[in-house]
C-alpha cells in the first residue's frame, strides 16, 4: 500500500517510476544511461551497471569531472510514501552528496522495505549525525507566477528503480558515523 | 555569550538592515495601489498558492492536531530559549562547527565579513535567507569588496533587476514572466537574446548562468530553517538545487540563523516538515531538504560556522504577547491570504518581512515607534490566524502593538492625540444621559456628512478616509419608543 502512493506521488511530480527484479536493474539503467558516462559511489553493487556505460568511481572525483558525467547511479536510505520523498545519508552505496547534484540524470534504487508511511517513521530509521539530503521530484521552482517549473539547478530527470525487498543491503550499517565514505 | 546581560534586551539598531521603511506604511500603499500590474501579478500569484495549498492540506487528516503540535513545540521552545541555544552551542561545536554569537545586524555582519575576508576569498554565494536579508549582509559585503551572488531565482530577480524582495518565500512575486523576461535580457551577461517569456526557458537561462558560479566559488552564505538543539543538526529547505550546491560544493560555509528556528528534538522536525511545506509552496514536500551536522569529512564544506542572531528576538521574548511572532516558521501563508498584502505588496510595508507577520515581527524587531504604522496594516479580518501552520495569533499581536504605540505616544507628547481627546469625551457623553441624547440628535448631520463619500470635515477627516460612514437611521430607539 505504502508502495502505490509512493508511486503515485512520485510520478504526480515528474520523477519516473521503475519496478524491476534486482537482477533487472542494470537493463533499466542501460535504457536510459547506455553508452553515456555515469558518476557511481565506491559501495554501489556492481551488477547494477550495466557493460554499456562508462562508469566513473567516486574516489574523491574531482569536481570538474562529476560536472561532466551524463548521469548519476546510487542507492538510497529512506523513502516517504505520503509526500514522495527518497531520502540519500551518504552511506557507501550513495556515496557524497556532491555527485547526485551535478550530473543531469539521476537514477536511484530503492528497496520496497526502505519505504516508510510518512514523515515521523521516516525521521526514527535516520541517523541525523550522516549529511542526508530529502529528494522529491527533480530540481523545480515556484519563483515565476508560483507555478511549479521543473529543472533548474539540481539534477532534471530523477527515475526511481524499485526492487523487491530482500535485495542488496547496504554495505555500512547505518548509525556508524566513522563508517561514513571515505571516498 | 561574552556579554553582561543588563536591563532590558536591546532592539535591532537603526541605519543598518532593511526592517524600516523609508515612508509610513499608507504613504507607501497608495502608490501600490495605483500599479494596476503589480495588483495583477499578485493577484494571480496569490490565488494560485492558495488553491494549491489548501488542496495538499486537505489531503492531511491530522492538520489541525499537526497545527496544535507546531504551536506548542515552539512555545516551549520559546520558554527554554537560552538552554536550548546553549545545548544547540554544544552539539555543533562537538561535530567540528564553529558557533558564534551575534547581539545585533552590526555584528552578525562583522563576524560574517571577518570570516569571509580570512578565506581571501572575494566572492561568496548565497542560498536565499531572510536573516541576511534582515541584517543587510549584502551591502555589508560590498562595503568590504566581498561581491555575493544570490542563487535563488527569485532572490536572482530581485538582485539583477536592482529590486527589493515583496514577499518572504518568492522575493520576486511582483513581477510577471515577462517582466523577468526584460531582466534577464538586460542584465544576464551572454544571454541568449532569442530568450522566450516560457517560465521553464527563464529557468534554464539562470541555471546555465549560475553554474560557474557554483563550482568556482569557495564560500557559501545560507539560513537555517531549523536547527535541532539534541543534536546540532541544521536543515534548509529549498527547491531548485541553488541550496545543495552552497550547501555542498565550497571549502567553508556560513550560516546565519535567527536564534528563534532552534527547535528541541530531532523528532520535532516530523511535525515542521509536514507542516511547512503544504502551508508555504502548496507542495507534499519541497523538492529539496538537506541536513548536516557540523562538519562530515570528505563530504561538504571542512569549515562550518553558524552565526546565532538576536537582533531584537530577546526583546520580542520579553512581551508575552508579542513574543509568539517568533514561532514563525517564514512559510508566507499569511501573506498570501491577506486581503492588504495581495492588494498593496510587500514594499509598502517598508521591511523585508511584509504582510501579516511583517506588521507584528517589524516593529517588535526595532521597537513599535520605527515602524509605527504596521499594526494598523490590517482589516484584523483573521485570515492570517486562520492560513498559519503554527497558529500564531497575528490579530492579537496586531492589537496588542497598537495600544502599545497610543501609550508610547502618550507618554512622548504632552498633549494627548485627537483620538485621545475624543474618546475621553465620548465617555464622559455617554456618562451623561441628555448630553447623550443631545449628541444622538447631532449626530443626525453626518447623514449630510457622510454623503457621496465626501468624508467628515477635518479634523475628522482622518477617520474617514479610509473608512465609509455609516448612516445614521432617521430617528432614534429612544425617540422611537417615545412615540408609541
Amino acid at each position: 500500500m505504502h508502495l502505490d502512493v509512493l508511486i503515485h506521488r512520485l510520478t504526480d511530480y515528474g520523477a519516473a517510476v521503475h519496478r524491476c527484479a534486482d537482477d533487472e536493474v542494470a537493463h533499466v539503467v542501460d535504457a536510459i544511461l547506455g553508452g553515456r558516462r555515469v558518476v557511481i559511489p565506491s559501495g554501489l553493487p556492481r551488477h547494477w551497471l550495466p557493460d554499456t556505460v562508462e562508469a566513473l568511481a567516486d574516489d574523491n572525483l574531482p569536481t570538474e569531472r562529476i560536472a561532466t558525467a551524463d548521469g548519476v547511479v546510487t542507492a538510497a536510505a529512506v523513502a516517504v510514501a505520503e509526500t514522495g520523498t527518497v531520502i540519500l545519508d551518504a552511506a557507501a552505496d550513495q556515496g557524497r552528496r556532491i555527485i547526485t547534484l551535478l550530473p543531469d540524470v539521476h537514477i536511484c534504487v530503492l528497496r520496497v522495505d526502505q519505504i516508510a508511511a510518512g514523515v515521523p517513521d521516516a525521521l526514527a530509521r535516520l541517523d541525523p549525525r550522516r549529511p542526508l539530503t530529502w529528494i522529491s521530484g527533480p530540481s523545480a521552482t515556484s519563483d515565476i507566477e508560483l507555478n511549479r517549473v521543473e529543472g533548474v539547478h539540481g539534477p532534471r530527470n530523477l527515475h526511481l528503480v524499485i526492487v523487491p525487498r530482500g535485495s542488496h543491503h547496504s554495505l555500512d550499517p547505518v548509525g556508524d558515523p566513522h563508517s561514513l565514505p571515505q571516498a | 555569550m561574552t556579554r553582561t546581560f543588563l536591563g532590558m534586551p536591546a532592539t535591532a539598531p537603526r541605519g543598518v538592515g532593511h526592517l524600516r521603511g523609508d515612508e509610513p506604511f499608507p504613504v507607501a500603499a497608495r502608490r501600490s495601489l495605483a500599479d494596476a500590474q503589480l495588483r495583477r501579478n499578485l493577484g494571480h500569484a496569490t490565488g494560485t498558492i492558495r488553491a494549491k495549498s489548501a488542496a495538499v492540506i486537505g489531503e492531511v487528516p491530522d492538520w489541525e492536531e499537526l497545527r496544535e503540535a507546531g504551536r506548542a513545540i515552539k512555545a516551549d521552545t520559546m520558554a527554554r530559549l537560552p538552554e536550548l541555544l546553549q545545548q544547540l552551542e554544544t552539539a555543533v561545536t562537538a561535530a567540528g562547527g564553529t558557533v558564534h554569537w551575534a547581539a545585533d545586524a552590526v555584528e552578525a555582519n562583522r563576524i560574517v565579513t571577518d570570516l569571509v575576508t580570512a578565506t581571501g576569498s572575494d566572492r561568496v554565494m548565497k542560498v536565499k535567507s531572510m536573516a541576511t536579508q534582515e541584517i543587510g549582509l549584502n551591502e555589508a559585503l560590498e562595503a568590504a569588496g566581498i561581491e555575493p551572488v544570490e542563487t535563488d531565482l527569485a532572490e536572482l530577480i530581485v538582485q539583477l533587476g536592482r529590486d527589493k524582495p515583496s514577499h518572504i518565500l518568492v522575493p520576486a512575486i511582483h513581477r510577471n514572466r515577462a517582466e523577468i523576461r526584460e531582466i534577464f535580457l538586460r542584465e544576464m551577461p551572454g544571454v541568449d537574446p532569442a530568450l522566450t517569456d516560457e517560465p521553464a526557458v527563464l529557468a534554464a537561462a539562470a541555471r546555465r548562468h549560475l553554474r560557474r558560479t557554483f563550482l568556482s566559488t569557495r564560500v557559501a552564505i545560507s539560513g537555517a530553517n531549523f536547527a535541532v538543539a539534541e543534536t546540532g543538526t541544521l536543515a534548509v529547505v529549498e527547491s531548485e538545487g541553488n541550496g545543495r550546491m552552497c550547501l555542498t560544493l565550497p571549502d567553508t560555509l556560513i550560516t546565519v540563523m535567527g536564534i528563534e528556528k532552534v527547535i528541541p528534538t530531532w523528532a520535532d522536525l516530523e511535525v515542521f516538515l509536514q507542516l511547512l511545506p503544504r502551508a508555504s509552496t502548496g507542495e507534499r514536500m519541497n523538492p529539496y531538504t538537506s541536513m548536516w551536522t557540523g562538519v562530515t569529512p570528505h563530504d561538504g564544506p571542512q569549515d562550518f560556522h553558524l552565526v546565532l542572531l538576536d537582533n531584537g528576538r530577546s526583546a520580542m521574548l520579553a512581551d508575552e504577547v508579542g513574543r509568539q511572532a517568533l514561532h514563525c516558521i517564514r512559510c508566507s501563508a499569511c501573506l498570501n491570504v491577506c486581503p492588504v498584502y495581495e492588494r498593496t505588496g510587500g514594499h509598502a510595508y517598508g521591511s523585508v518581512y511584509p504582510g501579516p507577520i511583517g506588521a507584528v515581527l517589524s516593529p517588535q524587531l526595532t521597537g513599535v515607534e520605527d515602524n509605527a504604522s504596521l499594526p494598523y496594516a490590517s482589516s484584523l479580518c483573521g485570515a492570517c490566524f486562520d492560513a498559519c501552520p503554527v497558529k500564531i495569533d497575528i490579530p492579537s499581536i496586531l492589537v496588542h502593538l497598537r495600544a502599545e504605540h497610543v501609550t508610547a505616544y502618550r507618554n512622548e507628547h504632552r498633549l494627548p492625540s485627537a483620538e485621545a481627546v475624543t474618546m475621553a469625551a465620548a465617555a464622559y457623553t455617554m456618562d451623561h444621559l441628555p448630553l447623550y441624547e443631545a449628541a444622538q440628535r447631532r449626530s443626525r448631520l453626518t447623514r449630510f456628512a457622510g454623503r457621496h463619500g465626501r468624508g467628515l470635515p477635518p479634523p475628522l477627516s482622518g477617520w474617514t478616509v479610509g473608512r465609509d460612514l455609516p448612516q445614521p437611521p432617521p430617528q432614534t430607539f429612544r425617540e422611537w419608543w417615545v412615540q408609541r
